[in-house]
């Protein structure tokens, strides 16, 4: 674990911290993820804990340390669990590995960085189907925390999981995930991301996925000063599925939500079937950044890649940039993406208003439409209408 | 039930005039029949009783059960007994019909200050309303009007109708892209929610829809007025010799 530690601070040294002149870095301004003193973030405190009543195990962490009073007996059959600090010699061995090959072609200087110097996080062996879902849940207690943690995941063959990820770190959040999908391996990860207004998250996905294996990962983000979520996912086996959706909206004052979505999707072996689905509701001068990439390495023919990323504007002030890439270096694929920026459509907005629904009311259920095909990556029905109902609750209590 | 006097009505970005002094009185319980040719305004005349941006109503009134529609938001004419069923019904992907029928009820019944009705009771009325309407349950699942055909579309209308039981509707050409049986669906559940206490606006160009739906009085418009009025047998002239002959008689 030292070993992977001292390669990637050396990567890091080796890279540097990103500035705005790096390409990536252009729409979002890196510093206050850099910034010596933790910029201030007050905790939001939430009444009901999403998936509350969902069957899972639990573990907690406050501030970004674990908590062990606070989270389940961590049991979980199917799976083993063990803490970074306690990680097993499959976790040692793993750890940072998908980090560093992530690191090319477009440098992650963050997550190197998590990477020297995680603090926590859990190391999760998946060995077969798992019975229920496990639940990394986050909490905030503090205004100026900081929480940098790297979460591992191996998935062996034929293996099954749902991680739910869910709440703010820390006032400011480094995160990390590394996903191993083995072959015939499935892997469901849904994140709704905390709500409080202040609070600064960069995070990163890596994952490879396995021959005819599954992966999808969902976001939602509510809220949030300034959100920097990572993508970077890799089919290495024939004929897998690699997801990756996200909803975010946000009803800060003004200019109080900015949030980037990086994603870089490698196809690497043939047949695989990848979708980028992005959705974002802006209001309030509002700032939604979509960086996108799907690379089709030579050979990875039958390959199926396809894009989207839209923005919902509540009003003038917002802003939205896109940038869709592909690179295909395969002759025999099927890729397509697109991008829409667009206000509320009036017709719709009358049809709804015309059968009673007030106006407010109908601006709501039009942003729920608007977000319908993010929500849809969710397959699991009674995690998607959880997800559905926050944010019904939420748009019903930011009316008027 | 419906009064509209010597209204005027003018788009509200450019200088084009579209409604120039239309009266009408619908009385309770009567069906009126509204056909013109296109660009005769009777489109207009649905959206501005709706409540739909973009117009001026540069003068005259409309009044429904004494209250004045055309100070009311859309929303609002809706909780006073207004329902306009569309030529276009909108999609809404990811709301679905149910999701949607209720909360326009609830928010109808809320306005009113009557009770909201509960989820359980709502499903039963819903599934009633469907069944005399012939609507398959299914159609009740999906989103709003998602992946409907033109029929399903317009008896989804119809099955709004049932379920929010307005006072005054004005149907605008629902009979537009509709065959013949689609259109016979149509004009069937429109005659079961007919009513002494509820009355209809059909506007259309065909008389088809009306040997349907049988209008008490049938009203012919042209460049924004209400050219002529009559029985039924005025929709069997039009249809015999066009409106050219018509036209030709108030110009």
């Amino acid at each position: 674990m030292q070993a992977a530690r001292a390669s990637a601070a050396a990567r890091l040294a080796d890279m540097g911290l990103p500035g705005r002149r790096d390409e990536y870095w252009r729409w979002t301004n890196p510093a206050p993820l850099l910034a010596e003193a933790v910029p201030e973030a007050e905790a939001f405190r939430v009444d009901t804990p999403i998936f509350s009543d969902l069957p899972k195990v639990r573990l907690v962490f406050t501030d970004g340390v674990y908590d062990a009073a606070a989270s389940d007996d961590p049991k979980l059959a199917g799976v083993e669990v063990a803490r970074l600090a306690d990680a097993p010699e499959w976790a040692a061995g793993f750890y940072g590995s998908l980090e560093a090959s992530g690191q090319s072609p477009v440098r992650r200087p963050f997550a190197a960085l998590n990477t020297a110097r995680a603090s926590d996080g859990v190391m999760l062996r998946v060995t077969g189907k798992a019975a229920r879902p496990l639940h990394i849940s986050y909490r905030q207690s503090s205004n100026t925390s900081e929480a940098i943690l790297h979460h591992c995941v191996m998935l062996e063959d034929g293996a099954e999981l749902t991680l739910l990820e869910t709440g703010t770190a820390a006032a400011r959040a480094n995160l990390v995930l590394e996903v191993e999908v083995g072959a015939g391996a499935r892997f469901h990860h849904i994140r709704p991301q905390g709500r409080s207004y202040g609070h600064r998250l960069v995070s990163a996905i890596f994952a490879r996925v396995g021959a005819g294996a599954l992966f999808k990962s969902f976001t939602l983000s509510m809220n949030g000063r300034l959100t920097r979520n990572e993508a970077m996912i890799e089919i290495v086996g024939d004929n897998a599925v690699a997801h990756i959706a996200g909803a975010a909206l946000g009803d800060g004052a003004d200019g109080e939500f900015h949030h980037d979505d990086t994603v870089f999707v490698t196809h690497g072996a043939e047949g695989g079937e990848s979708r980028q689905v992005f959705k974002k509701v802006l209001r309030h001068g509002a700032t939604g950044i979509f960086q996108g990439k799907i690379l089709v390495r030579p050979g990875a023919q039958k390959t199926d890649g396809y894009q989207i990323s839209q923005a919902l504007m509540l009003d003038d002030l917002c802003q939205f940039l896109a940038k869709p890439e592909l690179e295909i270096y395969a002759d025999d694929v099927k890729c397509s993406h697109g991008s829409t920026t667009g206000a509320i459509d009036e017709t719709a907005l009358f049809y709804l208003r015309s059968r009673g629904v007030p106006r407010e009311e109908a601006v709501a259920l039009l942003v729920l439409s608007f977000l319908a095909d993010a929500i849809d990556e969710i397959d699991d029905a009674a995690i998607a209408a959880e997800i559905l109902a926050r944010l019904q609750e939420w748009l019903a209590r930011h009316r008027g | 039930m419906l009064e509209i006097k010597n209204l005027h009505v003018k788009l509200q970005d450019e200088d084009k005039v579209i409604l120039k002094g239309v009266n009408l009185s619908v009385g309770a319980g009567q069906v009126h029949a509204i056909m013109g040719p296109n660009g005769s305004g009777k489109s207009t005349l649905s959206y501005v009783l709706s409540g739909r941006e973009g117009y001026e109503v540069t003068a005259g009134s409309a009044t429904l059960l004494g209250q004045d529609l055309l100070a009311l938001d859309p929303e609002e004419r809706a909780a006073a007994g207004l329902f306009l069923a569309f030529q276009y019904p909108v999609e809404i992907p990811g709301v679905g019909n149910m999701v949607f029928l209720r909360t326009a009820l609830n928010a109808q019944r809320k306005a009113r200050g009557e009770p909201e009705v509960s989820a359980g009771d709502f499903l039963k009325l819903v599934r009633e309303k469907a069944k005399t309407l012939k609507i398959d349950a299914e159609m009740l699942k999906r989103p709003v009007n998602v992946g409907f055909s033109g029929g399903e579309k317009k008896r989804n209308e119809i099955l709004q109708m049932a379920v929010l039981e307005p006072r005054m509707c004005i149907l605008d050409e629902t009979d537009s892209g509709l065959d013949v049986d689609a259109m016979k669906l149509v004009a069937d559940g429109v005659n079961s929610l007919r009513d002494a206490g509820r009355s209809f606006l059909v506007i259309t160009h065909y008389q088809r829809l009306l040997d349907h739906i049988a209008p008490d009085v049938v009203h012919i418009m042209a460049d924004g007025r209400i050219i002529r009025s009559g029985g039924p047998e005025l929709a069997l002239e039009v249809e015999k010799n066009g409106y050219a002959d018509l036209l030709a008689e108030v110009l």
